[in-house]
């Protein structure tokens, strides 16, 4: 129903959680490697040093920030408003001091983006990274989260209470498993 | 399953499918009474729930616009959605954790125990813990919940053996895996608990109680039972002496009928049912219906809530297992000393890595932010619940110019922390780092509140009309035939989680609308 579709579009306008139901939809489309639709190659490679500063670790590759470029991308494509966010906000980041923020040091980057923090361009680019890069399976493993349980009968003999460095309850609080 | 006429006004309409509404139609169904149940939301069933957190939040949530103010850190965190719960079958119980405690004899009484207390809008119940006892007794028979009726308790996974073991440390008493209605071994057509974790997302084996699962169903054999599914209230109806006569909805695909009703129970949440009664205004009841005392949407309570996360040299995998089945209980009693009334609970609570990321310090980035990430699995956490003061502002309203997608006025969550929630928080966060330092915490963590999954009061039951909206039987003061259902109810919030009080309400007063029809009162 076209009234409950625009409805759940203001919803996710106006709420920070909001990006998670977005990116639900749309990271499973995004291919990997950058193959940006809407994107001029300068912006991508400017999103994606700042989707690393604003959730650094050095650890994971460029290609899982990568994935996070892309559903920018995709939102940008099927939205003039948040293309021309994207656009001006690239501009403010390489403004900002007069050298384009992908050549600007560390220490300097997180200058400009603290400075940048009510800006609505950072706010969508914050909000997009922090459930796109935490939501995509390949990164649980890096983290040492398992995912989905129930196809693998759960944890009961997957070891729900398999902890020894900490000694074991008494039986009253916390019997066997029936 | 019964297919009444929408002008047979013989049927009881209840509204909303959850804790309250999926068990008060069961038990009227039951007795042979005829129900339509509207529910807005669609149905489900165990294999459509996905352990996948963002994917099972767009499935299940209630994502209507919703707007919020306040000085409460959820109106800046999360402005659109002041509320974590439900829009299907089964509402919120389909999300719950299973928490089943019991409220405590002081809390009933909180006017009279904790007095008066600045700001605050404290009033006593009018039921005592003695009124409700019978009820739940039935209430965990119903729902199976662990350490009553014989039924053991669930084995604790390892998030419950790290606050076990600080708990222990600390001096704390009152430390096991809880009471909980999941099942600890097979009963009533469920099996045991799988410890598939996603308990939030919907019990993928059943283990879990929900309405969806157990009074739905049991509602449906009867014959007694219309559940029409996709069906948003809009408006109470009522005619000329002083009764309400039918409910306006809004059907799947999106067209207007009015059905008829004998008597109407709303149980849409604290949040939705003090909107549709302030939405059903008229020229006899130009505030809202039930509402001549104003105290239709006041006295909003959310619990105070906070939690506890920290990390620790070796692994603890919080995430497999059982979400809640972990309990201290020792900081629930009301001990003034601490600098504030009322009490809480300390919960075992653990999120998956998208929603950790998502909550675990809104809005927050950079380098502190993604080390704290990096020890996900190395992480315990714990839920902290309590009593909440209410507070007149504190308050569901109607917004002046947003509508939804019916054209009628979005509700706005107005909330601001009352000096004695602060102050419990604060106890509560030093209390539960400390349990997580005597085992060795290297990192802990203070989370601030998510979107309200306890939402509570807003048409409270109170001896005298001017005091609220409801009598101790959830009946209007106003209008003999239309009851408040849910936990809209609730006087005050006590410490503990609300379901088993909403189910055990529930249960009491469909004996009473039976009997007051067999009567014929209403």
């Amino acid at each position: 129903m076209s009234a409950k579709g625009m409805n759940r579009r203001q919803f996710l306008q106006s709420s920070s959680l909001a990006a998670g139901a977005t990116v639900a939809a749309t990271s499973g489309a995004a291919a990997q490697g950058m193959g940006l639709k809407a994107l001029d190659d300068h912006s991508g490679r400017t999103l994606l040093k700042m989707t690393r500063d604003l959730y650094p670790h050095d650890t994971l590759a460029d290609l899982y920030y990568m994935v996070v470029v892309e559903v920018l991308d995709a939102e940008a494509a099927g939205n003039d408003d948040t293309a021309r966010l994207i656009k001006d906000g690239v501009a403010k980041l390489d403004g900002a001091m007069g050298v384009n923020f992908v050549d600007l040091s560390e220490g300097n980057r997180l200058a400009v983006l603290e400075a940048m923090e009510s800006d609505p361009f950072f706010q969508k680019v914050r909000g997009t990274t922090v459930v796109a890069l935490y939501n995509d399976p390949l990164v649980w493993r890096h983290f040492g989260y398992e995912g989905p349980s129930f196809e693998y009968g759960g944890y009961i003999d997957r070891g729900f209470d398999d902890l020894r460095w900490v000694g074991e309850p008494s039986a009253d609080a916390s019997p066997k498993a029936g | 399953m019964a297919n009444y006429d929408l002008s047979d006004d013989s049927v009881v309409v209840v509204i909303g499918s959850g804790a309250g509404g999926g068990t008060l139609a069961n038990e009227l169904c039951q007795k042979g009474i005829k129900v339509v149940l509207l529910e807005a939301g669609k149905r489900y069933g165990e294999n459509d729930f996905v352990n996948d957190e963002w994917d099972s939040f767009g499935q299940l949530s209630w994502l209507d616009k919703r707007t919020t103010s306040g000085t409460w850190r959820v109106a800046k965190d999360f402005a659109g959605l002041p509320a974590w719960i439900c829009k299907t079958v089964g509402g919120s119980t389909v999300h719950w954790a299973g928490a089943s405690l019991r409220f405590q004899e002081h809390e009933f009484k909180t006017r009279t125990v904790y007095g008066d207390v600045e700001g605050a809008t404290l009033l006593d119940w009018p039921i005592s813990l003695q009124d409700l006892e019978p009820y739940y007794d039935k209430a965990e028979d119903k729902m199976g919940t662990t350490r009553t009726h014989g039924i053991p308790g669930l084995p604790g996974n390892n998030n419950f053996k790290v606050m076990y073991t600080g708990a222990k440390r600390l001096g704390y008493k009152n430390v096991n895996t809880g009471r909980m209605s999941i099942n600890s071994r097979a009963r009533d057509g469920r099996p045991a608990c799988q410890q598939i974790g996603f308990c939030f997302q919907g019990c993928k084996s059943g283990a879990k109680w929900s309405t969806l699962v157990t009074e739905i169903p049991a509602a449906e054999a009867t014959g007694k039972l219309d559940l029409r599914t996709q069906a948003q209230a809009l408006q109470i109806e009522h005619d000329a002496d002083g009764k309400v006569s039918g409910v306006l909805y809004a059907d799947k695909d999106g067209n207007r009928q009015l059905q008829k009703a004998r008597v109407i129970c709303v149980a849409g949440n604290s949040i939705e049912t003090p909107r549709l009664l302030l939405n059903s205004a008229s020229a006899q009841h130009p505030d809202g219906l039930a509402n001549s005392s104003g105290q239709v949407g006041r006295n909003y309570m959310r619990h105070m809530t906070g939690s506890v996360y920290a990390t620790f040299d070796k692994p603890v995998n919080m995430y497999r297992g059982t979400t809640m089945a972990g309990i201290i209980t020792d900081e629930s009693i009301n001990d003034p000393a601490r600098g504030f009334v009322g009490g809480y609970e300390m919960e075992t609570l653990s999120l998956g890595l998208p929603f950790m990321a998502a909550f675990l310090d809104p809005g927050a980035w950079g380098r502190g932010f993604a080390e704290a990430m990096e020890g996900y699995d190395h992480m315990a956490g714990m839920w902290l619940v309590g009593e909440d003061m209410p507070q007149a502002s504190n308050r569901i309203t109607l917004h002046e110019s947003e509508t939804d997608q019916f054209g009628l006025p979005v509700p706005n969550v107005n909330f601001d922390d009352h000096a004695n929630d602060i102050a419990m928080r604060n106890h509560a966060f030093k209390q539960g780092s400390a349990v997580y330092e005597a085992v060795g915490a290297t990192n802990v963590y203070e989370t601030p509140p998510y979107p309200s999954t306890h939402n509570l009061g807003t048409c409270r039951m109170s001896e005298k009309p001017q005091d609220g909206v409801c009598n101790k039987w959830g009946q209007t003061h106003e209008l003999a035939n239309l009851f408040i259902s849910d936990g809209s109810q609730f006087t005050t919030g006590a410490a503990e989680n609300p379901t088993l009080t909403i189910v055990t309400l529930a249960i009491r007063q469909a004996d009473y609308i039976a009997e007051q029809m067999g009567q014929k009162s209403i």
